[in-house]
């Protein structure tokens, strides 16, 4: 019987969070669909760890096991799952959407002539078949989707889009498979993962925080989010694009590619919201959105909303702050 | 080296983005296109190569005659020519990304170049799939989120981004494509010189490949609009009274100061 297919994610040495995210998805679409979800997880000594995935609610988990994937590399991960597809076929490949997910998964998809439907935010089922959703101009609409094309189908869930289940003491059967990979075919040599310099700024431990986004619009005009952070005691930070020209240094950056954040009070300074960003910040306490486009996304998960004029607004709020 | 640098046109920033009255795509009639940002760090990339180590570089993009005004805008930065795949407004949407990589495909094939670059993704659609595919159905090997490439003789190592603040160095054999992070470096301006030049260089005309539509895997059904997923209070007035509101809502609702 077809079933669901989740790849999880190891990331240094443990899971990636993501990784049970996108399970709790799976098994969301396994339950809609009726079908059983198998977890798999692609490694170098991973089957010591495959019974943790059972947590996540599988029937069971493949620990598909190489030493040429030891370290991530894309065609090792396409050649490895490829296979275990082809001779599994399941009715939906589930991932997370992660940076590694990105590098792969859309080739994966290409092999058996699919598209991933990428970053989907869940689904909801109409006439018997899934229909997926995924944000579009920067999260200002939803586009819903349908596949075209019959099983193998993949997808990928962005963060939050499933709450991760409490890992259970559940079991599963562990099955160890070794693909027929052969190494000197893979293409890309990796090498270590480094850090460019220690990390200066732990914004993660920030109670609050000022970021500004691109409608700050020049350098200069920093100086008033630098004011307001310093009335409100919070750290400042920014959105990619500020990072992108080099007004504030990359440890300031908040999103997929900088920190997460769940400072109390997170203040949104001409930040339109893309998801990038959004992944990052949503889980703040409060959060307060200033932006001159009334339809902004950032307003969709902003507690307090003002539209207007940062550059009118931002000032009278240093004034009423002081009062 | 040969470079070819695939580019897409897409809503300029800070113009309202609506949907049409049928839901199916978005009312395109009051908006102005720009060429995507990471597609214009990845042209970027392409110029610093072809400068530091000679050959060409060629600007490729699919879609309707307006996105010729953003193949205009890559030769007067530098590229050398530029190819137009002229497909209609839905086959250039990109709501099914294997779409856009057929019809760049074919202009691949037939230029052949060493490297193909483009953006890690498009601000309208942003699967992020498109380099991914294209690289796929070439049969060339890919590597995405690249900030800095280094070029060899027969192969090229490019440093890669990973999540929070991790970075590899990944080497892969030529041809390849190569996806681009959004500041990869800063990027130039079109010289007065840029722009005149622009207007002698060619931009090539060439159809769709026939089968662009067909094999589509995604099927976009139509567009919604976004859920409020918390109950947002919308402050009101002139911004004093904003402020003077927010302050107090911070202070005794929130409690967060």
């Amino acid at each position: 019987m077809s079933r669901i297919l989740v790849v999880l994610e190891r990331q240094a040495g443990a899971w990636h969070k993501m990784s049970w995210e996108a399970a709790a998805g799976a098994m969301e679409l396994g339950r809609s669909l009726g079908l059983e979800v198998s977890a798999c997880v692609l490694g170098d000594g991973v089957g010591a760890v495959a019974p943790e995935a059972a947590g996540a609610g599988a029937a069971e988990v493949l620990a598909l096991e190489h030493e040429a994937l030891g370290q991530y590399c894309a065609d090792a991960w396409i050649e490895a799952l490829a296979e275990l597809i082809g001779e599994t076929r399941p009715a939906f490949v589930v991932f997370p959407h992660t940076y590694q997910t990105r590098d792969f998964a859309p080739a994966l998809a290409a092999r058996f002539g699919r598209t991933l439907m990428a970053d989907s935010t869940g689904f909801a089922m109409e006439n018997g078949a899934p229909v997926f959703e995924r944000p579009l101009f920067q999260g200002k609409l939803i586009g819903r989707f349908l596949f075209e094309t019959p099983a193998p189908n993949f997808v990928s869930f962005q963060a939050g889009a499933f709450r991760a289940a409490p890992g259970s003491a559940a079991s599963a059967p562990v099955t160890v498979r070794r693909p027929a990979l052969d190494p000197a075919r893979l293409r890309q040599k990796p090498e270590p993962p480094f850090r460019e310099a220690a990390q200066a700024v732990d914004l993660s431990s920030a109670e609050r925080i000022v970021a500004v986004g691109r409608g700050i619009q020049d350098e200069g005009n920093l100086e008033l989010a630098r004011q307001l952070a310093a009335t409100l005691g919070a750290e400042l930070a920014a959105s990619r694009p500020i990072i992108d020209n080099g007004w504030l240094p990359p440890d300031r950056q908040i999103g997929s590619s900088g920190q997460t954040v769940a400072p109390k009070l997170y203040v949104a300074l001409g930040i339109s919201g893309a998801i990038q960003h959004i992944v990052g910040m949503k889980g703040a306490g409060c959060i307060v959105a200033i932006n001159r486009d009334p339809k902004a996304p950032i307003f969709e998960i902003a507690d307090y909303a003002l539209v207007g004029d940062l550059f009118e607004i931002a000032p009278a709020i240093l004034d009423a702050l002081s009062a | 080296m040969k470079i070819l640098i695939a580019l897409k046109q897409v809503p300029a920033r800070d113009f309202p983005v609506d949907a049409d009255s049928a839901r199916a795509w978005i009312d395109a009639s009051a908006l102005s296109f720009e060429m995507n940002e990471p597609d214009a760090y990845a042209l970027e990339a392409a110029l610093q190569l072809k400068e530091s180590s000679g050959g060409e570089v060629i600007a490729v993009s699919a879609g309707p005659p307006r996105v010729q005004s953003s193949l205009r805008e890559a030769l007067a930065k530098g590229a050398d020519r530029a190819i137009h795949v002229d497909a209609g407004e839905e086959a250039a949407r990109g709501a099914d990304p294997s779409v856009t990589a057929r019809m760049l495909e074919a202009a691949v094939r037939e230029e052949q170049p060493q490297l193909v670059l483009t953006g890690l993704q498009s601000d309208d659609t942003g699967s992020g799939q498109t380099g991914v595919i294209l690289a796929a159905r070439l049969g060339w090997p890919h590597a995405t989120l690249v900030v800095a490439i280094e070029p060899g003789a027969d192969s090229v190592r490019v440093k890669r981004e990973l999540e929070s603040g991790w970075f590899q160095h990944v080497t892969l054999p030529l041809p390849a494509v190569l996806t681009i992070q959004s500041g990869f470096s800063r990027l130039r301006y079109a010289t007065l010189m840029g722009i005149k030049r622009a207007k002698t260089k060619e931009i090539r005309l060439v159809g769709p490949p026939a089968d662009a539509l067909t094999g589509q895997s995604l099927r976009l059904l139509g567009l919604a609009e976004p859920r409020r997923q918390k109950q947002t209070q919308f402050l009101d007035g002139p911004p004093a009274e904003q402020a003077a509101k927010l302050v107090e809502k911070l202070r005794f609702e929130a409690r967060v100061l």
